[in-house]
């Protein structure tokens, strides 16, 4: 077994798929956190329905580069998002509800109407659940997605003490003078950014596991803000590298095995919680 | 001069007034209680004061050199804020956002801010406990450290003994009190009317008729006198 994976790994789409898998890992798991807290879990996933839609309108104008066109509308779609957030028009997550649903009928129908390929149902699927198209990046593809990671690695860093105290108490840091809608907005571009990016792992229906399981399981074992992003971050990219190892060997598809894999970390999380708690 | 003076004052949300007239001024050391009844805006004033929300009609005045970001602020808890996973140095730390500036970290200075703080409030011990495993009253006590850090001049205090017991109120009153013995300008929102007049130097009350003077002078005047009989008839 450790032989095929030995072979496998000499292929340069194995290598590719490994390092943009750790690094969209990384970043989905970083503001997993944040998400959680305050609330926003839901965000995620209907992001990536908008994603899907954008994904449907760009491969029918048959792009060179997708992401031309699916990063500037799931950004947009995070920034109306998290408005409706702060400001009641519609209630969050009715508004959430109906942009992602909404984005996921319109992208079906879209690639049903204009598909020119012949196999519609094996795209459909590969942008829902990701299967192969880790697989498949090209140069280009994987260097957008290494340079985007780095530079949400980055932002985060240089705000993480923002971040947390807009994160803990928005009231308190708007007036100590912390501009904390600038920061929401920050966090809303770069939720899209990294929905963007995961699309090509676990594709846009399973994202939101990306984000908020290692959050959650990171949450069940430390309590210092500090502790729970390092914990989540090492937890996304373990099973995330886990994940895509076993689905190599064991011919799974890619997206399911990594979800599968958070899921399994959070189990255990939970138990050694609820155990350590009784003791 | 004074620290705060704010004249015929009125504040709501989307130019819908909650309460309408108030002017009060508060001084360098004075310990004013806002009160009213619920809904009377009491909460709305506050965040009006700290430019959470612009005024519907009025002015706020800021004076002796106090910056909008020199108002330390004690919110009310929220509903995101009781499973959060945060050490008590973490949040106390954050206190101190509003020095740091653009810098991304917190420097030496800042640090030691925040531990004279946590030892002013007494809760250097459960630095490292995480905030969700606090009791109400040593939670109060951490927000507290953490409004320390942004102002040593003046504090806003919105509701602070809302779901405490009596004994645990009580040591929250008195540590409220020391900081406003030790020259801290205390502002607080509340509706224990009976606390109010026992520790604040002056008193505003919002609502139908707005009041605004001394301790001395509100138990005297007709809305302080019409509350106090409600809530002597209540208890």
């Amino acid at each position: 077994m450790f032989e095929q994976l030995a072979m496998y790994l000499q292929y340069p789409f194995v290598q590719y798929a490994l390092i943009v898998g750790v690094a969209v890992a990384l970043c989905a798991s970083l503001l997993g956190v944040t998400l959680v807290l305050k609330r926003f879990s839901f965000i995620g996933d209907g992001l990536s329905h908008v994603a899907f839609g954008a994904m449907a309108i760009a491969s029918v104008l048959n792009l060179s580069n997708n992401m031309l066109i699916v990063l500037p509308v799931t950004i947009i779609a995070a920034i109306l998002l998290l408005r409706t957030g702060s400001k009641t028009v519609i209630k969050g997550d009715a508004a959430i509800a109906m942009i992602s649903v909404g984005a996921l009928a319109f992208g079906y129908m879209i690639m049903n109407i204009f598909s020119v390929s012949s196999n519609l149902s094996g795209d459909v699927c590969t942008t829902l659940f990701g299967s192969t198209s880790i697989l498949t990046l090209k140069d280009t593809e994987v260097w957008i997605s290494v340079g985007l990671s780095v530079v949400v690695v980055v932002l985060f860093i240089i705000f993480y003490n923002k971040i947390f105290a807009v994160t803990f108490d928005e009231d308190f840091a708007m007036a100590v003078g912390t501009k904390a809608n600038a920061y929401n907005l920050l966090i809303a571009v770069v939720i899209a950014v990294i929905i963007v990016l995961a699309m090509n792992l676990v594709g846009s229906l399973l994202i939101s596991a990306l984000v908020i399981f290692p959050a959650l399981s990171a949450m069940r074992l430390f309590k210092s803000f500090l502790k729970v992003t390092i914990c989540s971050a090492v937890i996304s990219v373990v099973c995330a590298l886990l994940g895509m190892l076993i689905s190599i060997v064991a011919g799974t598809p890619v997206g399911s095995t990594i979800v599968a894999m958070d899921v399994v970390v959070f189990l255990i999380c939970w138990l050694i919680r609820a155990i350590g708690g009784r003791a | 001069m004074a620290l705060l003076t704010v004249k015929n004052l009125s504040v709501g949300y989307e130019s819908q007034a909650v309460a309408e007239n108030i002017s009060f001024s508060v001084g360098e050391g004075d310990y004013l209680c806002i009160v009213g009844e619920n809904g009377s805006g009491k909460s709305t004033l506050m965040k009006t004061i700290l430019g959470l929300m612009p005024p519907i009609k009025g002015d706020i005045e800021r004076g002796d050199g106090l910056r909008q970001n020199e108002i330390g602020y004690l919110p009310q808890q929220t509903e995101v804020q009781k499973d959060f996973p945060a050490s008590v140095k973490e949040i106390v730390l954050s206190g101190c956002q509003a020095r740091s500036g653009f810098h991304p970290f917190y420097s030496k200075a800042e640090k030691a801010i925040a531990k004279t703080n946590m030892e002013r409030m007494g809760i250097s011990d459960f630095a490292k406990r995480c905030y969700r495993e606090l009791s109400g009253g040593q939670q109060q006590r951490v927000l507290l450290a953490r409004a320390l850090c942004a102002s040593e001049k003046i504090l806003l205090l919105d509701e602070p003994v809302s779901g405490l017991d009596p004994k645990v109120t009580q040591d929250l009153y008195q540590l409220i009190q020391k900081l406003n013995e030790e020259g801290l300008t205390i502002i607080m929102v509340s509706h224990d009317i009976a606390a109010a007049v026992k520790y604040a130097s002056h008193i505003l009350h919002v609502g139908h008729h707005v009041f605004y003077g001394t301790k001395d002078e509100y138990l005297e005047s007709a809305a302080g006198k019409a509350f106090l009989l409600q809530e002597g008839g209540e208890a």
